[in-house]
């Protein structure tokens, strides 16, 4: 190609040429540029509590992060050293009784909810009452406990905590695992109803796998909020200084992060508000990858 | 012709015909009234185009539909369509007049759908399959389906596959049936080294050749395709055409299909539906079945005529 042709091109292109590059201060960009910023301050603002809380909970329990003060057992009044083993793993046998409890009874009851009969008398019920009880003070399950077990028992009992637990849990459980499970696509149960398979087979085989992830989500966050609970705990596991003993031991008083935090921070030592810290710390890690977990495994997969 | 004329046309012959109609539908119910047997019997109303007849031990299966109901709605009516073993039945006509709501009929997958409802008998050998006692989910093990739209399963593309097999307890060489089925769906060189992932990571075509798979892999007996290639391109759309000319071999075919090229190409028979609005509603109704040939060179109604000189221009 000739200059003079290329050159002829060229003015014959910028004639035709749209005005595509805009000035960043123009208007427009302008005010997209202010948004954006203003969205940043804000999302830097709201992380702000959080961060704190950490760093606080690191600058004054992260030095007592070590084998003893996670294993031993609670100091008594001036005594030195001592741990929080006990309430660690009270924490997660109650959390655990809560797990068995009210994972099962939640995704069965949101594919109630979800495939067997969405619109009956009965899943409109549930599902009111399901989103009341998400809404409940968590104290309100310790007491409902303690009525019909802790009295009837004439124990506080890591069972009894487990249970009130299950009460928190379920909710949460039940009405993510019917969202996800809603959200499959029809045509993805048609397909399956379509090869011959019982409606049974569509939710096991189709509906709850590629729901999973959704229904994971679910009943992480409800693990981790149930770890982090403490009133309930108050009318059902109490506390104890000693680790569970066995099969039996289930039946008794049961140590608690959370209870230990709430006895521990308010007593005039420094050992034991030192220990309160350190609790604090184990629990809102144990919280954390929970609630990590959740992120991570709970990617949709349609 | 230019298309008012032609519209003109299709409205006169839809009110001689539902002068007919209405005649006839009267008497259907007052014999419906009269005797509830008469759903096994014959609507008379069907006129006598459309009434096809085939040899009662060559049919697989035999769809005799008074009416079907989306709620309210009357979507199909009065049609016989009989379904003939070892041939490739072609379902064509204008969108929205039914064909779907009928394929899917016969292997009860409208039964999902709470408003649906059929009034009629689809005898597949000899039973009613909307008899009470039969159970819906052994119909659909042995008149298998592939969908207007792709579905496959968030699950390997392997698993896909040997999803029916699976559902059966086969107990023989899984690996080879899959491998089989995807040959024959004409996938099996672009997913042979990728077996295990998604079933979703496909394109929208690969994933309409693996539900086509997955459906072929339990050879059921009967296979309804809701356009089967709307989704494929010329040379995947050719290979699955030829599946279907090697499946009626051993089984029977039951196909809807937008493509006039397509049902001159494979179908036997077929089957041409039309709407029917002269009364506010827009119902599907049987214009017209029999030898692809027939329809397609001569065919006996003006309706069909139409449509075909339509579609081929
Ligand atoms: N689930 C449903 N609920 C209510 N009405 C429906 C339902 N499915 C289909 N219909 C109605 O039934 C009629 C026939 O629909 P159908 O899907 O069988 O048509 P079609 O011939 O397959 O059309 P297309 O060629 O566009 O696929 C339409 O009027 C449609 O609106
Ligand atoms: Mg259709």
């Amino acid at each position: 190609m000739t200059r003079v042709a290329s050159e002829a091109l060229l003015e014959q292109d910028l004639a035709s040429m749209k005005p595509l590059q805009g000035s960043l201060l123009e208007g427009r960009s302008l005010k997209s540029r202010i948004y954006t910023g203003i969205t940043w301050g804000l999302a830097i603002l709201a992380s702000l509590p959080l961060f704190s809380v950490l760093y606080m909970l690191i600058a004054k329990g992260g030095a007592r992060i070590n084998w003893e003060t996670l294993t031993a057992l609670p100091p008594a009044a001036f005594e030195f050293g001592g741990g929080i083993g006990p309430a660690i793993v009270g924490t997660a046998i109650m959390v655990g009784i809560g797990s068995a409890i009210s994972i099962p009874i939640g995704i069965l009851a949101a594919i109630y909810l979800a495939e067997v009969a969405p619109h009956s008398k009965l899943a409109e019920t549930a599902r009111f009452l399901a989103k009341v009880l998400t809404g409940f003070p968590s104290i309100l399950a310790g007491v409902f406990v303690y009525a019909v077990l802790v009295v009837s028992m004439k124990t506080y009992s890591a069972w009894a905590g487990g249970i009130a637990l299950a009460v928190l849990m379920l909710p949460t459980i039940i009405l993510t695992a019917e969202e996800t499970l809603k959200q499959v696509p029809q045509k993805m149960k048609d397909a399956a109803y379509g090869m011959g398979c019982t409606r049974a087979q569509v939710v096991a085989a189709v509906t709850l796998p590629t729901g999973l992830p959704g229904v994971i989500t679910g009943v992480l966050l409800a693990v981790a909020g149930a770890a982090g609970e403490s009133a309930p705990l108050l009318f059902t596991a109490l506390f104890s200084t000693y680790y569970v003993n066995g099969l039996e031991g289930l039946g008794q008083p049961t140590a608690s992060l959370s209870i230990l935090i709430y006895n521990f921070s308010g007593m005039p030592y420094d050992n034991q508000i030192e220990l309160a810290w350190a609790a604090s710390l184990v629990l809102v890690l144990i919280i954390l990858v929970f609630n990590i977990l959740a992120r991570v495994l709970g990617r949709q997969k349609f | 012709m230019n298309a008012t004329a032609e519209a003109g046309l299709i409205e006169s012959t839809l009110l001689e015909r539902n002068r007919n109609m209405d005649t006839n539908r009267e008497t259907q119910m007052d014999t419906d009234r009269d005797d509830h047997q008469s759903r096994t019997s014959t609507p008379d109303s069907i006129t006598a185009a459309a009434a096809w007849h085939v040899d009662p031990q060559q049919t697989v299966m035999d769809c005799r539909l008074n009416k079907i109901f989306y709620g309210d709605f009357l979507a199909v009516r009065d049609s016989l369509v009989p379904i003939e073993k070892n041939k490739i039945t072609g379902f064509i006509g204008p969108s929205g007049c039914g064909k779907s709501t009928v394929l899917r009929s016969l292997n009860r997958m409208n039964d999902l759908i709470p408003v649906f409802r059929f009034e009629g008998t689809v005898t597949y050998h000899g039973q009613d399959i909307y008899d009470k006692s039969i159970d819906p989910v052994l119909v659909r093990r042995y008149i298998g389906m592939v969908f207007q739209q792709p579905n496959p399963f968030s699950m390997s593309i392997y698993d896909n596959v040997a999803f029916g097999l699976r559902l059966n307890r086969f107990k023989g060489d899984m690996n080879e049936r899959v491998e089989k089925a995807l040959r024959s769906a004409a996938l099996w060189n672009e997913v042979k080294d990728k077996l295990k992932n998604s079933g979703l990571s496909l394109s929208g075509g690969q994933q309409q050749r693996l539900c086509i798979a997955r459906a072929v892999a339990t050879e059921p007996d009967v296979l309804l395709m809701d356009e089967p290639c709307s989704a494929l391109d010329p040379i995947a759309t050719r290979q699955v055409e030829e599946l279907m000319l090697e499946l009626k071999e051993n089984y029977t075919v039951a196909l809807v299909t937008h493509n006039m090229q397509q049902a001159t190409r494979v179908a036997d028979t077929t089957a041409f539906f039309s709407v029917d609005i002269s009364e506010g509603g827009r119902t599907g109704y049987l214009v017209e079945m029999g030898d692809t040939q027939q329809i397609f060179a001569d065919p006996r109604e003006k309706l069909t005529r139409e449509y075909i000189a339509g579609e081929f221009s």
